[in-house]
């Protein structure tokens, strides 16, 4: 299976490198990448934060707390939520956006594709 | 560039063991700390974050974030070439209801700082912790300790049992100036009070929030008791607690005083004056206006000498200084902020 058009594969680790749950960090062309393994797939980001250029991707993955009203909360999206380890910026890990400000701020995602072997980032 | 606020952490209570005489050593395993604050251990809001720390500024050497000088200087000292840090320890010596015992813990700390900080990094500068409460002892530790010459400011936080321009923190005052030291009033969360004025609220955000408050009142109290007019080489250095109040503040003193001015008629200068002439302010947290830009003409109302950049490493709110204003700030004002106002105000070379 290939990536978007126009776009490069670069295999980051090997099939079964990074487990459900887990990340790896990678460098490709000069670019710090963070590759997550969330139990239906991989995602990657770009590691460093649109605020203050932390190392995004070292940071917890979360889940996201909503609230419909006074006293009642609800926790999903378990450990697809990424907290900036600095100023605690949240971002949905599947798309880089920000979790409270998804039209101005997001971080770069990129397509991840494994095909039954390596896992390719496309660039 | 320079640092004008990186906190150091002593890694335990046993790291000040040597620095203790037996009686106190004896106090410190048997009795232990017991502040003026409410809990005996942690604080009184759980912090953002453990250890109120970046989650990356753990060493991998097992101490706590600022412990391990060695990591201090791959992320921040080499990191961002940073020409002096001014060392900011938050051991709580100076919050200890047992006055003696508080005035022997400050003193260890600022040993411990010469041996283990000081005497290890020709970057590094630091603040003397001193029991600021008994201004009597406080003084004493100032006389003892400041004749190092890595010591270049008194610390004290913005929460005390009463505003500082009272004459009976006048003692501290008097020694910063006779060793010719400024004093930094640095937030900290702890306090022998409600910590805001109407008491005590609900959560950390709002304990982070009225750290400002706290700083205004501290001041203001400065300001209308005289201190600055008693004490003429005073220079005091508001840390962490914001600054965009600061043009709004001084407007509003400077039109009261000529209205109320008669209360307190000793007053040599208008309020706004002694900001600029006695007080400087370090820029974390920074101020992030909805549009960046804005932050340029607040920065050039504070005046050009008053502010001076700092990263507050380790902590949660840590600044990049490549990243912190958002938006660019003109080159000369830039220098200053980074640079120039903090060596005019330390004596980094003596
Ligand atoms: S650098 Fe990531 S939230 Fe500030």
């Amino acid at each position: 299976m290939s990536g978007p058009p126009g776009s490069r594969g670069v295999v980051v680790a090997a099939a079964d490198e990074i487990p459900v749950g887990g990340r790896k960090i990678v460098e490709v062309d000069g670019r710090s990448i963070g590759v997550f393994h969330l139990p239906d797939g991989y995602v990657a980001l770009r590691t460093t934060c649109p605020h203050e250029s932390a190392p995004l991707c070292e940071g917890i993955l979360t889940g996201a707390i909503t609230s419909p009203g006074p006293g009642r909360y609800h926790y999903d999206r378990r450990g697809e939520i990424l907290r900036c380890p600095w100023h605690r910026w949240e971002f949905d890990v599947r798309n880089g956006r920000s979790w409270t400000d998804p039209d101005r701020v997001r971080v770069r995602s990129y397509p991840v594709t494994t095909d039954g072997g390596p896992v390719v980032v496309h660039v | 560039m320079i640092d004008c606020d990186v906190h150091n952490a002593v890694a335990s209570d046993s790291a000040l063991l040597p620095y203790l005489s037996a009686r106190w050593r004896r106090h410190l395993e048997q009795v232990g700390s017991r502040t003026f604050s409410p809990f005996t251990r942690g604080h009184a809001y759980p912090k953002a974050a453990r250890f109120a720390s970046r989650h990356d500024a753990w060493p991998p050497s097992g101490g706590l974030p600022g412990s391990d000088l060695e990591f201090m200087r791959a992320q921040l000292l080499d990191a961002y070439d940073v020409e002096y840090a001014v060392l900011n320890c938050l051991y709580r010596a100076p919050e200890q209801r047992n006055a003696d015992f508080g005035a022997a813990l400050a003193a260890a700390v600022n040993d411990w700082q010469v041996e283990h900080w000081l005497g290890r990094d020709a970057r590094l500068r630091a603040s003397l912790t001193v029991p600021f409460e008994f201004p009597d002892l406080a003084a004493a530790e100032i006389e003892r300790a400041a004749a190092h010459p890595g010591f270049v400011q008194v610390l004290l936080y913005p929460r005390t049992s009463a505003p500082l321009g009272r004459r009976h923190y006048r003692p501290i005052f008097e020694a910063a100036c006779r060793a010719g030291l400024p004093v930094g009033i640095h937030a900290a969360s702890t306090t022998p009070g409600p910590i805001t004025a109407s008491g005590w609220p609900s959560y950390y955000i709002e304990d982070h929030t009225g750290l400002a408050v706290a700083f205004q009142a501290q001041l203001i109290s400065l300001i209308f008791e005289g201190v600055f007019d008693r004490f003429p080489d005073l220079r005091v250095v508001l840390m962490e607690g914001g600054f965009a109040w600061v043009p709004a503040l001084m407007a509003r003193l400077d039109a009261l005083q000529e209205r109320l001015g008669d209360e307190v008629p000793d007053l040599a200068h208008p309020p706004s004056y002694y900001l600029r002439h006695h007080v400087r302010i370090t820029t974390q947290p920074m101020e992030e206006p909805e549009r960046p830009g804005d932050l340029v003409p607040l920065l050039r109302e504070i005046g050009q000498e008053v502010l001076m950049f700092s990263s507050d490493y380790p902590h949660w709110d840590f600044e990049n200084p490549h990243r912190a204003f958002r938006t660019r700030v003109p080159a000369d004002l830039h220098q200053r902020i980074m640079v120039d106002n903090a060596r005019a105000q330390y004596r980094f070379t003596s």
